[in-house]
């Protein structure tokens, strides 16, 4: 019996190390599992079915020190240009303009956040996270990857809003 | 356990009777013992911070301690001269040229003696500074940082002990050498070592703005050994003060054959006069091979540079700048009180402390009442110079710190004791146990003008049966005394790592504020650094790989990477991208020959890897950064070195 599962070991052995470098691709197993991202793993309230990243908040300014602030109609182009470096040093890492990654996407944001509930989620993500419901909502909905407090400055922060608003 | 059942029981009784009868703001008062409760004193409770800050030097372990006062709490360990894979240091590319040498690459060192930048002889908290003393080098520490910042190895030195104390405004650092040897080194018998040794004392100039150090000039005195030393302050600045033993210039069997003379000397030398001396030309300039090494916060990298030359004096030529001052008995400690009116030897094997006089030093000089000379060195009358002494009944006076109300406190080795003693009067006022053997204490700031007496911290060299035993090797203990009263109370004991040597404190309040939380991203210039994920990438340079890799919560960007290969050298460049405080995001690597990196928010680390087997090899973070942190994790393909797989790099694809 040992005899006979040793050798059975060798064979199998020996078929992996024939199949070489290129590997035969294999299918994932599956189980009738629900994607996260399909279905967060905590259902939100009753009253909100629809996932916090498609939920339209635009009444709601988030916690944090940006009360109100008024955009002009017209995009400044030169702070929206210093947004977007910004944006790539600081940002994205997690978020990518043309896809949902770690954290979803800018693109539209402003559809559905109004500007002060942008601007608290980027200067204090942490404080937003325990005390706005949309926020704590993102975070489930997104596996619970907290978003990152890069320390930038209320101007740093304006000026990625602007950005925003050119997508 | 029964035993301890019974003491909890006790002490919860003693701690409601002490409560009921303390006072209500939380201060105990001194009347009676009852009312002033040990443990009220040192308990800093959840969510609180120290008074203080204590650096303990950690001996054998090369590196420095941070601790809080009165708590005891440990708070930091700060590499410098030994290599600590906790953060890379010493491992990793940028930091491996911290501890080049004359020698090459020395990664350990016995680090002894902490002292605090000061201006106006009080402390200023811009910097630490420590010596090696094996391998001879002085390193500096930057204290918004916490981080060593630059290392110089002092030529012509051995045993580098009498270091490294600051002049008060911090113009110098001076190392002076422990054991004698032959200037410039040479092959010759070690018998003859008898006026022809040498004792290398170096003042290293530290520029203000920066810190930056380099040697000025070194004082080639007689070849005894220079044990420790001070600076004067206040009326005696200008002035450095060493003690020696081994006067007798034996080579052999020292603990009796150094031990010979009834007196041995502090020298004092007048540094004022000698860089006078020095800045018109004077010294000679000599052959030498020393490294000195600087870190850049900006760059998040070190270089060592070797240096050929230094200018060295010969204290016979720069006349008035040097004398000897009979001290009894193979001084250890040289301390100088607040006002830099006493210069304390503390005669290691003698019973008493000796005192002497500044203002009777300078008289003696101007009269030149002179006993004798030591190979050209005025040596003056001990009577001439004697402010006083101390005769405590102690055995093994080793150091002496002060508080600012007069008094001093000084350890006394062989019988277990600080003993407390007031200057100018001399008499002893209180005396405490240590447990055991206590070598060097502090006061924060009680090497300065400014003390801040309220606590002692005694560093004992032996622990025995303090702590629950950890088999034959022990931490060393530490003993905190209150002594904001007359008499000195115990009121803690906890263990030191490595083998404090000395420490330097200083009210929180000096640092705390200035402390640095993070490395802003768009200040990093090191060369490999990516401040944008877009720019993470993967290159080859022959059989070299780099990987320009950055770290946000909890992802690695790039985190599958192909096409190295066996033989490569693959460098992983990792730049944190978190710009919070207290994010740091750790790198390691299977098979990894050097230790992990720790990366602090904004800063870029380098570490090598040099695969030796085809597979697939995992990497991942090893500082547990998010609720995401197990998955912050990649793979490495690497296969035959004869394989023709491209390089290819990606994230989420």
């Amino acid at each position: 019996m040992k005899t006979a599962f040793r050798s059975l070991v060798m064979i199998l052995a020996i078929a992996m190390i024939s199949c070489g470098g290129k590997e035969e691709k294999k299918e994932g197993f599956s189980v009738d599992r629900a994607k996260s991202t399909e279905k967060p793993t905590e259902a939100p309230e009753a009253a909100n079915e629809v996932p916090a990243s498609q939920r339209v908040t635009l009444d709601e300014k988030g916690v944090g020190q940006i009360k109100e602030i008024t955009l002009d109609p017209e995009i400044d182009a030169e702070m929206a240009a210093a947004g977007e470096a910004l944006f790539k040093t600081n940002c994205n890492a997690c978020h990518k303009i043309d896809k949902r990654f770690i954290g979803p996407s800018p693109k539209g944001i402003l559809e559905r956040r109004s500007p002060e509930w942008i601007m608290n989620m980027i200067l204090d993500p942490q404080l937003m996270v325990e005390e706005d419901r949309c926020a704590k909502d993102l975070l489930i909905e997104f596996n619970g990857a907290a978003m990152a407090n890069q320390n930038l400055t209320v101007e740093e922060t304006r000026s990625i809003l602007e950005y925003f608003r050119t997508l | 356990m029964k035993k301890y059942r019974y003491s909890i029981t006790t002490l919860l009784v003693l701690a409601l009777v002490v409560a009921s009868c303390g006072d209500q703001n939380g201060k105990a008062s001194s009347n009676g013992a009852l009312s002033s409760s040990a443990a009220e004193k040192v308990y800093v409770a959840p969510g609180e911070q120290d008074e203080f800050y204590a650096f303990l030097s950690g001996g054998y372990s090369g590196n420095l301690t941070v601790y809080g006062l009165p708590s005891g709490r440990m708070f930091k360990e700060i590499p410098v001269f030994s290599q600590f894979p906790t953060s890379g240091y010493g491992y990793s590319e940028e930091t491996k040229p911290m501890l080049n040498t004359s020698y090459g690459f020395v990664p350990w060192d016995d680090l002894h003696h902490p002292d605090i930048s000061q201006t106006n002889g009080e402390l200023d908290g811009r910097w630490i500074f420590v010596n090696g003393n094996n391998t001879p080098r002085i390193g500096r520490v930057n204290l918004s940082t916490f981080e060593t910042e630059e290392i110089i190895e002092i030529p012509n030195s051995a045993g580098n002990h009498s270091s490294s104390f600051i002049t008060e405004n911090t113009e110098y650092v001076v190392a002076g050498t422990r054991f004698s040897v032959p200037v410039p080194q040479r092959d010759m018998p070690i018998n003859e070592y008898k006026g022809n040794f040498k004792g290398a004392l170096t003042f290293i100039s530290v520029e203000p703005e920066h810190g930056r150090l380099d040697i000025k000039f070194q004082l080639l005195m007689p070849g005894f050994n220079y044990d420790l030393s001070h600076p004067g302050r206040g009326e005696s600045h200008g002035w450095f003060f060493f003690t020696t033993y081994n006067t007798e210039e034996a080579n052999s069997l020292m603990e009796v054959n150094s031990s010979q003379n009834d007196k041995d000397f502090i020298a004092a030398i007048n540094w004022k006069k000698i860089e006078e001396y020095v800045n018109g030309g004077g010294g000679t300039k000599i052959p030498a091979n020393y490294a000195h090494n600087v870190y850049d916060e900006t760059t998040h990298t070190g270089t060592s540079t070797m240096n050929k030359e230094v200018l060295t004096v010969d204290p016979t030529k720069v006349p008035g700048a040097v004398f000897f001052l009979p001290t009894p008995k193979s001084p250890h400690g040289c301390d100088v009180d607040p006002s830099g009116q006493y210069i304390i030897g503390n005669g290691k094997l003698s019973a008493d402390l000796t005192i002497h006089s500044f203002d009777k030093m300078l008289a003696a000089i101007e009269e030149k009442k002179f006993d004798g000379e030591a190979y050209g060195i005025p040596i003056l009358k001990f009577e001439d110079v004697l402010a006083g002494t101390v005769k405590s009944g102690g055995l093994g006076p080793l150091h002496t710190e002060f508080d600012a109300k007069g008094n001093a406190y000084t350890t006394f080795f062989i019988s277990s004791e600080v003993v407390k003693w007031k200057l100018g009067t001399w008499e002893v006022i209180d005396r405490k146990p240590t447990f055991y053997s206590v070598g060097h204490l502090m006061i924060p700031g009680g090497n300065s003008r400014k003390p801040f007496g309220k606590y002692v911290v005694a560093m004992n060299k032996i622990t025995k049966d303090r702590y629950l035993p950890t088999g034959p090797e022990m931490e060393h203990s530490a003993q905190i005394y209150d002594i904001s009263g007359e008499k000195m109370e115990l009121i803690y004991d906890f263990p030191t790592h490595g083998e404090p040597h000395y420490a330097a404190g200083c009210p929180a309040e000096l640092l705390a504020p200035k402390s640095k939380k993070i490395y802003r991203l768009n200040e990093n210039k090191h060369r490999y650094a990516v401040t944008n994920p877009g720019e993470a990438r993967v290159e080859r340079d022959g059989n070299e790989v780099h990987i320009y890799m950055s770290t946000i919560r909890s992802h690695f960007t790039p985190d599958n990477i192909e096409g190295v290969k066996v033989g490569d050298k693959v460098y992983f460049h990792i730049t944190n991208h978190e710009q919070d405080f207290d994010v740091p995001h750790g790198f390691s690597i299977i098979g990894q020959n050097t230790s992990e990196l720790l990366v602090m928010p904004g800063q870029t680390k380098t570490s090598v890897w040099e695969p030796k087997q085809v597979g697939v090899w995992p990497f991942y973070c090893t500082d547990f950064c998010s609720a995401l942190h197990q998955e912050m994790q990649g793979y490495v393909r690497v296969s035959p070195a004869n394989s023709n797989i491209d390089l290819s790099w990606s994230l989420g694809e």
